[in-house]
């Protein structure tokens, strides 16, 4: 049975983690991350200590964005860190810098959450005032760390890190080759990393406490915990912190989903559709992994609708940049449509999976790479539906 | 050094080289339509893709460095049907609309298509309905067509700098269009054509102006009209690619051949008016150059104090630039780039009184075939038809830029084809062009110097001008004329040049990205009214000078230019006058009808001025 932890929302002593990581060596602060095993709460779930060495390798002046632009469906987790514990990310922020070598930051926040720009600007004008954040950081004249909120433009691709740094550069956020890497070349040229907010708000639990504490929860590959923004068809929908390992069953009794449901859509739109054979499946970075956003569907839904808005959702959210992505999303609602006009057939189903095939192949970026997910899980666990709809 | 394989075949590359270059290096082609050699890769088409060994993730060739141990497969079924696939998506928006193409055969889709063997379009066609922009007549826009790959954005973006086309919407209904969406004429673009030159479909096209010279050629049969044309440098170079030739290969008396069985009258060209812009330009500097030394001696201006030795030499001048004109700030800067011209009025107008007044040498031999020969030909000047074949596409917006282009009382030039036109019309007429035997072009103005033959080239208007400005100043000849450093591909080129005892500071900057660094430098200069680090600046909008122009043949890249340059400098080579103060016809010229450079008459006719320009036109 997995734990219930209370960690990303509990409170620490303002500037007890940044103080304990600025008498470390930068070296060690990455040191200690990489032997957390800390992963990205993002999506992409890649080794936070890694980034940072990698950023903290190129010897450059180097920028630390905060990505909270949280676009996915069914996610509002950051939203509530932000409302919470601003501080704590803010401070995780600091400690970045200190560990790369960073100078400027940015917290790119959703454009619809504009309601928390003052406060969390409020935030940081008492942490700078308490010398956390811009000049000479806790009366260190070496460390200067300039920190800037931006709105972000509503697109959801922006919350792709290099689509989001072109945003930030007044570009058209598109996003952009990799390599080379934002660690390597990111805002302005300069080594960047970009991390999710609710890794940053692990970071200064884990200064504070040690790898050990940390690798103490969840699995052997998926150390620490979770959040999940769960919604849908259940009695108690929000925002619930588990050690990764929990298994589909175990979150759907913790927020009273009925025996009637029916699908759990893992990961948002681009995630996994779980049906009851996958119930018993961990959610975490070797099993079902997720960016958070869990939603509980009972028989009352129809899959076929389901899915429906899932491919149109992308259908308007892809950039347009890359042919297999832009055009591969059109054709895709397209054919879905046909089901809806009782055009549909096994045939149609094939001829779109070979374009999802297409799309995950030959998509540039982890958008179109990963729209074919939900239509492939949907049509292979709901294929009657789908058909009969 | 990185060893890995390609195809099972062993390759060893430079660190930093991509799968795609590497692959080239050993002949393997991967299709591509995105990327272009001139440009930065950024992956948008999807077709470069290649396989990493057993790893089922998919690389994008362009942008995939090559490292050590890689195992590259860049074909097999999957890779071949995942290819097959994009390219049934980008048909499925696209118009089947070859064979009324400006692209038609040279159409980089429509190869591809041919190639995957697309024999029916599985997804239902879905038409956009866009409609075309055809406002600044020199280049026509076509969204319709438009695959989305970028190149266009990134050229006049990155390489040019100017920022007029953008893509606009997102997702499917992303579409390209001028930027602030305006008509692409009432904003910045400047017409280089850089984009049409590297648009790999018929989506932005040259405005094709060949049906308004076959109408006039059908008058002269008729006696209504006499039709006279004239070729530029850089076309001479370039046609041949056209008919199968290596980039480079020199056709001029082919070209002129061709022309009059085109039903042409007379065949000029355009470097004898090159010569004749050198003695206007030329002097214009010699004029500006001195006039500063003499205000650096008197203490005047000490900004502009130029000299390193004494001022001796610059006393042979006297005389040489008697007229009321052609007196101006350094630094001096050429204007034969009429997309240039553009560039400055609109981004640089504080800049004006540094440019040359001189036209450039397609007006110049416009304005003296309506005159200069309507009369010695007692041809009425209102029945002659001049066309320009030019390797620009922004040389069809200068020849009506202002009122100094009809300063023979007509409009001087009257159409502008580019080298792809021309090429069309020779193949409309069935002219078998290189079966032709050589001929020559028609008296005066077809007798050119090999420094004529090098404006078409990047350099090539600063060596020619140098070669003039030596003599001028110190009455003598150069003993060698080759002025290699101002030549070479690098963006922005310097040299420092010792006329007797008398240094010259000249620049040279080719694709319009790279200009700002030099004007910035001469702003600054200015500004802080110190010394400006050049005297005589030479400006191309596009890379490697005109004979990379918007409107030369397609598939230019880096290699073509060397070769298309090569071909310029081994006429120049070879030409018997190697100055075009030696041109015993530009002397002639003078002679009989322009008196001297910047007299009165040649100001009225070879002569223009500048005015600042909004950006966007509301
Ligand atoms: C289309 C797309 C949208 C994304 N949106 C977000 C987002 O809203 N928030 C986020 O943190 N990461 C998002 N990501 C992942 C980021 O690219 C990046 O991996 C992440 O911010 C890195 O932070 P982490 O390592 O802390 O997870 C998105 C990725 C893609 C492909
Ligand atoms: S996959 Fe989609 S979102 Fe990503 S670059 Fe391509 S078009 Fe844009
Ligand atoms: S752009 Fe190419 S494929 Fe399209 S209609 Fe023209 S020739 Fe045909
Ligand atoms: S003609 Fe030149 S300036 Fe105009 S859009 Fe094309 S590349 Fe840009
Ligand atoms: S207009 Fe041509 S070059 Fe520009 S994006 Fe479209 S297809 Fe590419």
């Amino acid at each position: 049975m997995a734990r219930k932890i209370d960690v990303v929302f509990s409170d620490v002593e303002p500037g007890a983690a940044l103080k304990k990581a600025m008498a470390m060596k930068p070296e060690t602060i990455i040191a200690v991350l990489k032997d957390s095993n800390l992963r990205g709460r993002g999506g992409a779930g890649f080794p936070t200590g890694l980034k940072w060495e990698s950023a903290r390798n190129q010897g450059r002046p180097a920028c630390v964005i905060c990505n909270a632009d949280e676009g996915e469906p069914g996610t509002f987790k950051d939203k509530r860190i932000l409302e919470l514990r601003a501080a704590k990310v803010v401070e995780a922020m600091a400690i970045c810098a200190r560990a790369i070598g960073a100078t400027r930051g940015f917290i790119y926040l959703r454009g619809e959450y504009n309601y928390l720009r003052k406060e969390i600007e409020e935030t940081m004008a008492r942490l700078e005032e308490n010398h956390l954040i811009g000049e000479s950081i806790l009366g260190d004249p070496g460390f200067s760390f300039d920190l800037q909120l931006r709105l972000g433009s509503g697109a959801y691709v922006c919350g792709e890190e290099t689509a989001l740094i072109d945003s930030l550069e007044s570009r058209r956020g598109e996003p952009r080759n990799k390599p080379p890497f934002p660690t390597e070349h990111g805002f302005l040229g300069m080594p960047t990393v970009v991390n999710n907010v609710e890794t940053l708000a692990l970071v200064p639990h884990i200064i504070l406490n040690g790898a050990e504490w940390f690798r103490d929860f969840g699995t052997r590959t998926s150390s620490g915990s979770k959040l999940f923004s769960v919604s849908g068809d259940c009695a108690k929908p929000g925002i619930y912190e588990f050690e990764y390992g929990i298994t589909i069953r175990e979150l759907l009794k913790e927020v009273e989903a009925g025996p009637a449901t029916k699908a759990v859509q893992i990961g948002g739109a681009s995630g996994y559709c779980a049906s009851a054979d996958d119930f018993d499946k961990a959610i975490s970075f070797e099993g079902i992994p997720t960016g958070g956003s869990i939603i509980v569907f009972d028989q009352s839904r129809s899959m076929f609708k389901i899915l429906k808005n899932f491919v149109e959702f992308f259908q308007e959210e892809s950039c347009g940049q890359c042919t297999p992505c832009r055009e591969g999303c059109s054709r895709m609602l397209e054919g879905i449509l046909k089901f809806e006009r009782s055009e549909g057939s096994s045939k149609v189903i094939t001829d779109l999976l070979e374009l999802a095939e297409t799309m995950s192949l030959a998509s540039k970026c982890g958008f179109g790479q990963s729209v074919p997910n939900s239509f492939r899980t949907i049509v292979s666990k709901f294929r009657d539906e789908i058909l009969s709809a | 050094m990185v060893k890995a394989k390609i195809n099972g075949k062993l390759v060893e590359v430079a660190e930093g080289t991509t799968v795609l270059e590497a692959a080239e290096k050993i002949h393997v082609r991967i299709p591509k339509l995105c990327h272009n050699d001139d440009l930065e890769p950024w992956a948008a088409c999807g077709l470069c893709i290649v396989k990493n060994g057993r790893n089922p993730k998919m690389l994008r060739a362009c942008c995939t460095p090559l490292e050590e141990g890689m195992d590259i497969i860049t074909t097999d079924a999957e890779l071949v049907q995942t290819r097959k696939t994009v390219i049934e998506l980008i048909l499925s928006t696209h118009p089947d609309d070859c064979l009324a193409c400006p692209r038609n055969q040279e159409c980089e889709l429509q190869r591809l298509a041919a190639e995957f063997g697309v024999r029916e379009q599985p997804f239902p066609k879905r038409l956009r309905f866009l409609p075309i922009d055809n406002s600044t007549g020199a280049i026509v826009l076509n969204p319709e067509k438009c695959i989305r790959c970028g190149r266009c954005v990134k050229v006049c973006q990155d390489m040019q700098n100017v920022w007029a086309v953008e893509f606009l919407g997102r997702g499917e209904s992303t579409r390209i269009a001028p930027a602030g969406d305006v008509l692409l004429g009432e904003g910045p673009c400047i017409r280089c054509g850089q984009c049409a030159a590297h648009c790999p479909v018929g989506a932005i096209y040259e405005n094709d102006q060949t049906t308004e010279v076959w109408e006039a050629l059908m008058k002269t049969g008729e006696g209504e009209k006499t039709c006279v044309v004239q070729i530029a440098p850089a076309v001479r170079v370039a046609l041949g690619e056209a008919f199968g030739l290596k980039p480079g290969t020199n056709i001029t008396r082919k070209i002129y051949a061709a022309l009059r069985r085109l039903g042409f009258d007379a065949v000029f060209d355009t470097n004898f008016a090159a010569d004749l812009t050198i003695m206007e330009e030329g002097t214009e500097f010699v004029k500006r150059f001195t006039a500063a030394m003499k205000d650096a001696q008197a203490g005047k201006a000490p900004a502009a104090a130029v000299l390193s030795g004494g001022a001796a030499g610059a006393a042979t001048l006297t005389g040489a630039a008697a007229g009321a004109a052609l007196e101006g700030p350094l630094p001096l800067i050429t204007t034969c780039c009429p997309a240039w011209v553009d560039y400055l009025e609109k981004y640089w107008p504080d800049m004006i009184p540094n440019f040359s007044t001189s036209k450039s040498p397609q007006q110049m031999m416009g304005a003296m075939v309506k005159t200069y020969w309507a009369a010695m030909a007692k041809i009425d000047a209102a029945k002659i038809f001049s066309v320009a074949i030019m390797p620009c596409t922004a040389k069809k917006y200068e020849n009506s830029r202002d009122e100094t282009m009809y300063s023979s009382g007509h409009k001087d030039v009257d159409v502008t084809l580019t080298t792809r036109e021309l090429a069309r019309m020779i193949k409309q007429a069935g002219v078998d062009i290189l079966e032709l035997p050589d001929e020559e072009a028609d008296s005066p103005m077809g007798h050119y110097t090999g420094a004529g033959v090098i404006f078409g080239a990047t350099g090539g208007v600063m060596e020619a001008a140098l070669r003039t400005a030596y003599t001028l100043v110190t009455g003598e000849e150069l003993k060698n004329v080759e002025f290699t450093s101002v030549r070479s591909i690098s963006g922005i080129k310097e040299a420092r040049i010792d006329i007797k005892g008398t240094e010259i500071r000249v620049a040279v900057a080719h694709q319009m990205g790279n200009i700002e660094t030099v004007l910035r430098r001469v702003k600054k200069a200015k500004d802080e009214g110190v010394e400006v680090p050049w005297h005589f600046i030479e400006v191309m909008a596009c890379r490697g000078g005109c004979i990379g122009g918007g409107g030369q043949p397609y598939g230019c890249t880096d290699e073509v230019r060397k070769l298309r340059i090569r071909g310029i400098y081994d006429d120049d080579d070879k030409s018997t006058y190697r100055a075009s103060h030696l041109n015993p016809y530009i002397k002639k010229v003078y002679a009989e009808f322009l008196e001297e450079p910047g007299s009165h008459k040649a100001h009225k006719l070879l002569h223009t001025h500048y005015t600042p320009k909004p950006i966007y036109m509301k």
